[in-house]
């Protein structure tokens, strides 16, 4: 079946002894290892591979790369796969993207018929008008046309992608002979060395040269491999270079991760893409069987493919020339070539399905099915641009070069210039060498500023200049059109034509051009497109192509899948040391914030009547815990408190509440002094990390005369609520030489002590559920041990455990007000009914001047008890509350449950201050659009307001 | 992701540490009128240049620290050396 695949070619890359199956459209193919899916397909007589993007003209190959445009296919449910640079793999189904309903059949080939409609600008002068239809007819339509692959929104197939931390001193972008260079003599410096090839093996241009260099390619690529200071990375692209040279990486290579987002930080970064070849503009450049010398070259070399029978090759440079004796080798019968340095030319290109003739510019047909063009080249400089470099043109080489450059970021290799290979090698060796010296003079200034590191082991080494030879540029003819039009951008479907239209229109800037046109904006990112772009605008408007500028180049240098940059989640998951027997007792588990905790153990209603009638025990451990020691700690307290704190005793708690400088809720908590210069601080346990840093920031930053140590002991205290009117006597049994009576350790206490055997437990007495309550701070070694003695002493007393939600109905009942659920950004203290709590002739306490604005202000919205008139009816959270009549907002239900101690349903809800007034009937609109009224309650606490039961 | 120098644990990445913003005094709330105190909480200069800031080095020692940073370029110096 490989009809094309030729004898035996010395440096070719397949290994002829495997076989490897694969489909194409439902339809068996196969080949060997090492073969991309394109050379297998080619060498399979394959000859049409996509469909263009607007006019869906069939594609064949074009570079045989990386950046092949018309190459995209769909593998399995992975789309976009570069089919010219992705090795084939047994067992891989492979489908044409862009086509309805066929490759060989596609309707859009229709859209050549109305073509003039799709020039320069179709979509923006075409779908503004009427706006309705754009959502009702232009969209769906335009999505069947949309280029690209499928994504099945259940994908997963694909593994799960990594991330990855570097620090290499110089890391080498490109593994070409000047890469490799560079990454040897800056590994031999003592620099650590990353080299990242794109293609999965060393050795760029040389793979495809002749005996010479691959010899140079085998010594250097075996150096590199052996040498232990060089991580190699192939089939793996440099995506971005961003500020302080954060280099990013996407690995393809990584044996586990299908891809890997490497955040290198790297030395020095060394830019060695090679050169890529660029596309000569002719009437038909896009047929089948049109294709660069590169593609020509590395088909034959690298895949032994032949490419075609009959050729006629158009050469401005030594490449060209080498891919007439490549074909000549390949038995391939070279009908003509033209040379372009002589002024000779191709005017056009004709065929159905494939070239059959060649029109020359010197009014020749000559009939032939291959048509090789070798017209210069792009300097692919974007991870210059992105440091900063505005590469200039240069008329005698017909291309860019990088004209200023930071000190951390080196070019070499073909971009830099041109040379043979010894040469190119050189300049690498130079330029590695300096990169490593400028990156070992980094790293030993990073280690001397840091405190905390060891000193470096020895001086850093001398400064030395940049005293590389520059490589020289050699002369290559301006060829970019010919006299006729034809495609510049293949994967936009973007043509000469469009261009010169865009800049009759006004568009003659390359940056409005582009945008205008898309020229540069496919996938390739321009890398075939750019130069071609600017030169058809210089000669459109008649200036030379270095008055032209050129578009900047930004990341990605190629495109990038977002499942890398989705990539692993560091985001830690945070777990009480009870949580394991949670969830060996039937814990349903939620996520709060960090945390998992039980929402429940099967029913949260009978858990928090167990609550009200006997005893219930739950794991509050997620509670933000702070231990704060220090003459000054009264101090603090004041000033982060809304409330005052400077005459609280020993052995007493106080609820407090805090405020933003901006005078909104921030968090509240109880906190207890423990001993005269010992307090221990809760906050929410969503806020815990917000206080602690908040702390800091005031301790260290406005007040560094304070004595205050903060110490966060969140998960170092397990903490065991013990909450029900049995609760006394079951945490009597427990505890040791403490009296539990109320006379003894009263409501707002904090005692130490010793629980179940373990020392140092502090147990205070609260209320959050409403009930008398105890809760038990235990070193979190012993919790275990204290949760179970707790039920197993407690069980003719009806202990059980309760979860998240049951607390939730609990604390609902009792009227306590969540910061965060019951107020909002926006909650003032006043609002959430602080009103007796603030203190505003404090000295100073954060966010003074709001908090005493917004006491003087009468319109802040108030949280009130709400109860529904019906009261089955519950009311979803965040409903609103709205005018009797019309449609005016008056509130919102910010909490709201069936409460299972009065049989109906309880809200908490903020409501204007205009229907604040206890007795005031409001109007809840419910999600289903139907309108109930609900009574304004007097109290925040639906159960036990007098907090008889809690005090007991 | 810039490179902040943290004076305890050395040159850091950003996402280590966390941007507390310009440095703004903070008026005496005792006598501060409220338009006085809401550009303390909401005006910043933001120019594209020098800037001083504090970080906050979240992820290591937890120190808050003063540096000057070129908005435009991302150099940082030291405001103590400048």
């Amino acid at each position: 079946m490989s009809i094309h695949r030729l004898p035996i070619r010395s440096g070719e890359l397949i290994d002829r002894s495997t076989n490897l199956s694969f489909t194409w459209n439902g339809r068996t193919f196969s080949g060997h290892e090492g073969d991309t899916i394109a050379s297998a397909l080619a060498a399979a007589g394959v000859e049409v591979f996509s469909r263009g993007m607007k006019y869906h003209r069939r594609r064949g190959i074009l570079t045989a790369n990386h950046w092949d445009p018309n190459l995209a296919v769909q593998v399995g449910d992975e789309p976009n796969v570069r089919a010219g640079s992705r090795r084939l793999v047994d067992g891989m189904e492979v489908t044409a993207q862009n086509v309805w309903p066929s490759l060989r059949w596609d309707l859009g080939t229709a859209n050549r018929l109305v073509g003039r409609f799709l020039s320069a600008g179709f979509y923006y002068k075409t779908f503004m008008r009427p706006q309705f239809l754009w959502h009702n007819l232009y969209q769906r339509v335009l999505r069947k046309f949309a280029p690209g692959g499928r994504v099945h929104w259940k994908t997963g197939v694909h593994g799960e992608y990594d991330k990855r931390y570097a620090h290499p001193d110089v890391l080498v972008a490109g593994g070409g002979p000047a890469g490799m260079a560079a990454a040897l003599s800056a590994a031999e410096a003592g620099a650590s060395v990353m080299l990242v090839e794109q293609e999965p093996e060393l050795g760029g241009h040389l793979r495809w040269g002749g005996p010479g260099d691959l010899a140079v390619l085998a010594d250097l690529s075996r150096a590199v491999h052996s040498n232990p200071g060089i991580e190699v990375l192939c089939d793996s692209i440099v995506t971005g270079r961003y500020d302080h040279n954060w280099v990013a990486v996407v690995q393809r290579s990584h044996p586990v991760a299908p891809e890997r987002l490497i955040k290198a930080r790297v030395g020095s970064l060394i830019v060695a893409p090679g050169l890529v070849e660029r596309p000569y503009v002719f009437a038909g450049n896009d047929l089948p069987g049109v294709m660069l010398a590169g593609a020509v070259r590395r088909l034959v070399n690298l895949w032994a493919v032949k490419p075609g029978s009959r050729a006629v090759v158009l050469s401005a440079n030594s490449e060209g020339d080498a891919a007439v004796a490549d074909l000549e080798s390949a038995g391939v019968e070279v009908v003509a070539v033209l040379d372009a340095r002589a002024g000779e030319d191709v005017v056009g290109a004709r065929g159905r399905g494939r070239v059959s003739s060649v029109q020359t510019g010197d009014g020749r047909t000559l009939r032939a099915d291959l048509l090789v063009t070798a017209t210069g080249w792009t300097a692919p400089t974007s991870l210059l641009n992105m440091a900063g470099d505005r590469p200039l043109y240069d008329r005698t080489a017909a291309r860019y070069f990088p004209q200023s450059l930071p000190d951390n970021v080196l070019a070499t290799g073909g971009i830099a210039g041109d040379g043979s290979t010894t040469e190119l090698t050189a300049h690498g060796r130079e330029t590695g060498s300096l990169a490593a010296q400028r990156a070992l003079r980094l790293r030993h200034a990073r280690r001397t500023q840091t405190p905390r590191s060891l000193p470096p082991e020895s001086d850093p080494p001398d400064e030395i200049a940049d005293n590389r030879i520059p490589l020289r540029r050699s002369p290559h003819p301006e060829r970019y059109r010919s006299t006729t039009h034809g495609l510049v951008d293949f994967s936009e479907d973007v043509s000469s034509k469009d261009l010169i239209q865009a800049a009759g229109e006004g568009f003659d800037s390359i940056e409005l051009m582009k945008r205008y046109t898309t020229v540069t904006m496919g996938p390739g990112q321009g890398k075939l497109e750019t130069v071609n772009a600017a030169a058809v605008l210089a000669e459109s408007r008649a200036v030379e192509m270095a008055d032209i500028g050129t578009t900047v180049w930004r990341p990605p240098f190629s495109p990038v899948s977002l499942g890398a940059l989705a990539g692993r989640i560091f985001e830690p998951v945070r777990r009480s040391a009870l949580q394991g027997w949670h969830e060996a007792n039937g814990a349903t588990n939620l996520l709060a914030g960090q945390w998992v905790r039980p929402d429940h153990y099967g029913s949260p209603m009978t858990e928090a009547s167990n609550v009200r009638e006997n005893v219930g025990i739950i794991d509050v451990t997620p509670l933000g815990k702070l231990d704060l020691r220090g003459p000054d700690v009264a101090n603090l307290l004041d000033l982060v408190y809304v409330n005052r704190w400077q005459k609280l005793e020993v052995g007493r708690v106080r609820y407090g509440a805090m405020v933003a400088e901006d005078g909104v809720v921030s968090d509240d908590g109880v906190t207890g002094r423990l001993a005269d210069n010992h307090y221990l601080m809760t906050t929410t346990s969503s806020g815990a990390g917000a206080v602690w840093e908040m702390l800091e920031d005031w301790l260290q930053t406005y007040r560094p005369d304070w004595e205050v140590h903060v110490t966060p002991v969140t998960g170092g205290l397990t903490s065991i609520n013990v909450a029900g009117p049995r609760s006394r006597e079951l945490l009597g049994r427990l505890v040791e030489d403490l009296d539990l009576s109320a006379d003894a350790f009263p409501y707002f206490s904090v005692r130490k002590g010793i629980v179940s055997g373990v020392e140092d437990c502090i147990i205070w007495r609260i209320g959050f559920t409403g009930e008398l309550s105890y809760e038990v701070h235990v070193p979190s070694g012993h919790a275990l041990h204290v949760w179970e003695s707790l039920l197993a002493n407690g069980s003719d007393l009806g202990v059980a455990p309760f979860g998240v939600e049951a607390q939730r109905v609990l604390r609902l009942e009792k009227g306590h007000y969540i910061v965060g659920q019951d107020t909002d950004g926006l909650s003032k203290a006043p609002t959430a009914g602080l009103g007796g709590l603030v203190k505003l002739d404090k000295a100073d306490t954060i966010g003074l001047p709001e908090l005493r604005a917004a006491f003087e202000r009468t319109d802040l919205p108030v949280l009130v008890g709400l109860q529904p008139d019906e009261p089955t009816v519950v009311p979803d959270e965040a409903c609103q509350i709205v005018a009797a009549e019309g449609n005016e907002i008056l509130g919102r239900v910010t909490s709201s449950r069936m409460s299972p101690t009065l049989k109906r349903s309880i809200c908490l809800a903020q409501v204007d201050p205009s229907l604040a007034p206890a007795g005031t009937s409001v109007t809840i609109q419910l999600v289903d659009g139907r309108r109930v009224s609900a009574t304004v309650q007097e109290h925040h606490a639906h159960v036990d307001p007098e907090g008889v039961r809690q005090r007991v | 992701m810039i490179v902040v120098p943290c004076p305890n644990c050395g040159p850091r990445n950003s996402s280590d540490l966390r941007n507390a913003g310009e440095v703004v005094p903070r008026p005496d709330p005792q006598t501060a009128s409220l338009h006085e105190w809401r550009s303390y909480l909401y005006l910043r200069e933001n120019p594209a240049g020098w800037v001083t800031e504090t970080w906050y080095c979240r992820s290591g020692c937890r120190r808050y620290f003063t540096i000057e940073r070129n908005t435009a370029t991302n150099e940082i110096r030291d405001p103590g050396n400048s």
